[in-house]
Formats: structure tokens, sequence, C-alpha cells
């Protein structure tokens, strides 16, 4: 059965009488609802159109967020084959809020690293909700540094509230391997490519996401902070996140807007929760767009374009 | 000719500082509360001569006491495009903008400036926690460019001072972008083969503390300095547990391998020069107080690139 979101409520209720009248139906066979139902589905198609029609980005940060939503392990499943996890920092752990490892994608030789989130508690609670400890980030180090020894092209999938903010990570260096992650992400001279296909939580999505080409799932969010945390500081008010939302401009559109981020790859209506097959689908369609539309580049121009696009970030205002 | 520029402008920029210092004549020290002579306290750099503690310092005062007989060369940062989201909170980001230029008298929350230190030439580069909290927006990433720049145009190592309450949160993304492009920054210099010292103060927190402040060749942290990614407020609420004593303080950091030495305010200096001139392969320092150098030495003395005989 569907989660519904909060907004979605009125949703929730017209899907619901429905089924109740199809159950009925079920029961008491001189009954027939065809039609009714029918013209509830209808209407509930007419509604969930208008609702994704116009996101608002506090309902798109609930979008991003929902359990339901594809994560990193899903997308590795449907769309690379031979995936050989590799594990641990050689330091310290194998952190398991970031997954990677060696896999094909369109057959050819690839080191994919994602953040993965988990999909019960259990394997939330294994996965830290993809808050990544500094072994996350040293271990994204190593399968960068082994992608750049044997040329292989790194996929990076996004999808984090941020770095775990705890006593151990803190102690064990998180801003360190934080920024050397960042560092190696602009050394690299193999094809880097990121999707966001999530949530793009602050540094902790900086460290995978400074790529030649970043992508951006029609709901998904990248933000310096997330709108809670922006409204407790700024408004002083925990409950403001939808004014913070707003004004933080954490869209995938103002991304685009403001050259933060080359592509928008498009939901279904209704959200990538509930078309999964098909939104796994088209980033698999947007990787291969990506990776092709930097094939023409030997090593040195690809650090060199790396460098351009985030030194000439922030040309592009929103008022422009 | 560049006189003006070179010789006087700062000495006006000493002067001025000075005169900004409050009137009243008796400072609190934040720390252990005494009273103290405000010109006692200044002439230490901010650090109580009771108990030691470090109390915040602007960029300017600190290049006063940093360079050679105080003398330093602004240099000239692109200023990015105003308030780029248009955004508001309680307040406008632009009315926000313009009450901290007026309480700080400074542009921006990062100064860049080259000078010498014991004779060495450097760039170093301040940033101001009195200046909405030193955040990191486009203009401090634009500094922080420049001040790359410099140094690797003319070969001086870049010595930066970080204090901040991390990215610039009313320019959203455009802030944290900020963590690649100083990075980038950064590898420039590195690759120039030119030393690049980070002075880590109180507080230097989040996204700069997770991008330039934590990839220098030596890091060094005064005293006490609170230097974390995730703030202790955060973390207590996450892991709902008191934190220990001292936890993610400068001392602290030393322990656990992130820095390589905590070295008061006023022996800063001396070990700057001390560390640079070796890392250049430069002979000893001449130690103490030098003079002003002559304007000829300040106006460009080492600095071959054709660009720099312009004006
Ligand atoms: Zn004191």
């Amino acid at each position: 059965m569907i989660q519904y979101l909060e907004f979605e409520k009125p949703l929730a209720e017209i899907e619901g009488k429905a089924e109740e009248l199809r159950a009925m139906a079920r029961e008491t066979e001189e009954m027939d609802v065809t039609e009714e139902a029918a013209g509830l589905d209808a209407k509930a198609a007419e509604l969930l159109r208008t609702l994704y029609a116009d996101l608002t980005p506090w309902r798109k940060c609930l979008v991003a967020r929902h359990p339901d939503r594809p994560h990193c392990r899903d997308y590795i499943e449907s769309l690379f084959t031979e995936y050989t996890p590799l594990a641990g920092d050689r330091n310290f752990a194998d952190d398991h809020a970031v997954m990677g490892g060696l896999a094909r994608f369109d057959d050819r030789p690839v080191v994919v690293i994602g953040h993965e989130k988990g999909n019960d508690t259990k394997s939330r609670i294994e996965r830290n909700f993809g808050m990544a400890r500094p072994e996350g980030y040293r271990k994204a180090i190593r399968l960068m540094d082994l992608a750049h020894r044997f040329d292989l092209p790194v996929i990076t999938l996004v999808d984090t509230p941020g770095a775990y903010p705890g006593k151990g990570a803190e102690e064990r260096g998180q801003s360190e391997a934080i920024a050397r992650s960042t560092e190696k992400c602009l050394q690299i001279s193999v094809p880097l490519v990121s999707v966001i296909i999530g949530e793009g939580g602050s540094g902790g999505a900086v460290a995978f996401a400074t790529a030649n080409r970043v992508a951006m799932l029609e709901h998904s969010v990248y933000s310096v902070i997330s709108p809670e945390g922006c409204a407790s500081i700024l408004w002083k008010d925990a409950e403001k996140m939808r004014e913070a939302a707003e004004a933080l401009r954490l869209t995938a559109q103002d991304l685009q807007q403001l050259g933060v981020i080359d592509r928008i790859i498009p939901e279904e209506i209704g959200g990538a929760h509930r078309h999964r097959a098909a939104t796994m689908a088209t980033v698999g369609e947007a990787i291969t767009a990506m990776l092709k539309d930097l094939s023409g580049k030997d090593a040195p121009a690809l650090v060199d374009d790396r460098r351009r696009k985030f030194l000439n970030l922030g040309e592009k205002g929103l008022a422009a | 000719m560049n006189w003006i520029t070179n010789y006087v402008r700062p000495r006006i920029n000493s002067i001025f500082s000075r005169r900004e210092t409050p009137d009243n004549l008796w400072t609190k020290c934040d720390n252990c509360g005494t009273m103290l002579f405000h010109r006692e306290v200044s002439d230490n750099l901010n650090v109580c001569t009771n108990c030691g503690h470090h109390m915040g310092i602007t960029p300017r005062d600190r290049f006063i006491a940093l360079f050679d007989g105080g003398v330093f060369n602004e240099v000239e940062v692109p200023l990015p495009q105003p308030d780029p989201l248009q955004f508001r909170d309680q307040k406008r980001y632009p009315d926000r903008m313009k009450a901290a230029q007026k309480e700080t008298g400074e542009a921006e929350a990062m100064l860049i400036a080259k000078g010498e230190i014991g004779r060495t030439p450097i760039v170093a580069a301040a940033q101001d926690f009195s200046f909405m909290a030193g955040s990191m927006g486009m203009y401090v990433g634009n500094a922080i460019i420049a001040a790359a720049e410099e140094a690797v145009r003319f070969k001086r190592p870049l010595i930066l001072f970080s204090a901040a309450g991390g990215a610039r949160m009313q320019e959203g993304i455009l802030s944290l972008m900020q963590m690649p492009r100083t990075t980038v920054a950064i590898q420039m210099l590195k690759e120039a083969g030119l030393p690049y010292i980070v002075v880590l103060t109180h507080p230097t927190t989040g996204g700069v503390t997770a991008s330039y402040a934590m990839l220098g060749d030596v890091h060094i942290a005064e005293p006490n300095a609170l230097i974390c990614f995730a703030g202790p407020r955060v973390i207590e609420q996450t892991i709902r547990e008191k934190l220990p004593e001292g936890f993610q303080r400068a001392e602290y950091l030393l322990d656990h391998g992130m820095l390589d030495r905590v070295t008061p305010r006023t022996e800063m200096r001396d070990e700057l020069i001390q560390i640079t001139r070796m890392l250049l392969g430069l002979t000893p320092p001449v130690k103490g107080d030098l003079p002003k150098p002559e304007p000829e030495t300040v106006s460009n003395k080492d600095e071959t690139a054709p660009e720099a005989v312009t004006e």
C-alpha cells in the first residue's frame, strides 16, 4: 500500500472511497459500481495531476524524502550489471550509509558510489538513514582513486539528509573527510557524473556531486541546509520550514536556472515513488547521455572541465 | 607609481582601524570577567592578559600585527552579483548586508592582503567573524580564488586565517558551491608548489571546515578555538547525550590528529615566519619587530610578472 504524504490527504480519501466501493461490489453481486468507481478514479487522477503540476518547494522536500522513492540500491540493481561491492576505508570501518563498487553500466565497467538510506526499520538503522560518517567519504575517495587508476568512469548517486552529526564522526575528522572527498572529485581524470536522486543535503552531498555533469530528478532537492535547520536559525522557529524551503531555492528548476545542475530528469505524475521502474529507466537514459557528452574529452580536459564549471559558478542569478 | 596604494593606504587603514576602537577605556574579558585596560588588551592582540583567553580580532587588526611594520596591500576581490536568490527571511538579505557593512566598516567577511612577514613575501587571507558570522558566500569564494591567483602569480605562500559559522544561508546553494570552488583555488596553489598554511581561529565550523580550512599543508589553531563540522548543539540533539568538556576545541582536535599545532596568537607571527621560511628553503628569519619595509620593497620587488609593473 502506498504511503500518502501530508498534502496528499484529499487524494487518499478519494482513492480510499473507490477502493471501498469495489470491495463492496465484490461481496454483493447485484451492485454495479463500475461507473461510480471509474468516476472516482478519474477524479483522483485529476487531483494527482493538479497536486504534482505545481509542487511547492516544501512539498518537493517531502516527495524527495518519501520512503518508497527509489534509493541508491534500487538504481544499482536495475541499471547496473555485475555489481561488485567494495567495502571499507582501510583505516577504521566500512560505512553502510555509502555503497559503492565496480559494476557495468551499458556493458562498460564503471565505479558507482552512492548514499543508501535503507527501506525498512532494520536497514534504515544499518544505513544510518543515509548519513555518512568519515569512513563513508574515505571509502568513496578510495573508490575514486581506483577508478582514476584504471580509467573507469565514476557515477555517483546522491541521496542524503547530510553528513552524520555524531561524536565519533567529529572525532575521526568529518570535515577533513568531506573536504578530501570533494578534492578527490576535482582531481580524478576520468568522467564523473552525478545524479541527485532524492535529498542533496549540504556538504555530505557536495562530497560526491562535484562532478563534470550533475543531473537532478524533477522532485529532488539540493540545499546548503535543510529547510527545518534554516528556519530554526533565521526565523528562530523550525515550523517556518515552508518559508525557508521557498527562500532557499532548492528545487531542480531553480538550480538549473542558477547553473548549478546541468539537467532535470522528469518524473511521471505522482512522483518517482509511484513510478519506480519508469523513473529508474529515465535516470539510466540520463546517465548514458551525460557520459556520452563527455566521451570526446581526454584526461586533462575532463579535469579542466570540472574545475572551470565550479570556478565559473555563480555568474547566473535568478534575476538574470 | 603606486606609492599611494602601496604605502599610504595601508597607513591610513591602520590609523582608521585604531580610531575605531571603542571610546570606553575598559574591556571585560569574556572568559574570566576581569576588567582590562583597553589599550593593554589591544596591544596584546585581544588576548586577555589575565587568563590568556583569545577574544575575536578583526582581519585588519590581525594584519597590522602580522605584517612587517603593519604595512600591507589589500588585494582586490571581484564583487559577485548581490543577492542572487533575492533572499528574504525575517529581513531582506541586502538589509542584513548593509547593517553588517555599517557595523564593521568592511565590504564583506574576508580581507586579502599581501606584504612581508619577517621579510618573507606572502599573501594572507583573514575571515571576519564580526561580519555576518564570517559566513562563506560568493564573496568569500571570490576572495580565496583572488588570494590563490595572487599567490600563484607572484610565487608566494598563502596563509589563511579561518573564522566562520559556516556557509551563508542567504546565498543558498551558491554558498554551498563555494566548497568545490575554494577547493579548486587551493589545488592551484598546491600544483604551483606553494605552501598553504591554515590558521584556524574561533570558531571555524560547517562548510568552511569541510573545505579550504582542512586542506592546508600545515594546520595551526588558536587555543580553545571551536573547530567542527556539526556544532555541539546539533550533536547533542542528535545523540541525546552531553558532550565531554573541551569537545571540538583546538586541543581536542590536536589530540585526534586533525591539527599540527595549537599556538597562542601572540606567538603566531614568529611561528608562521619560521615555518614559511623553512618550507620555502630560505635562511632563518630575523626575529622580532621589523621596521616598515621601504616603499620600494613593498612595491612588488619580487614580482616579475609583467602585469605587476603597470600603473
Ligand atoms: Zn580573561
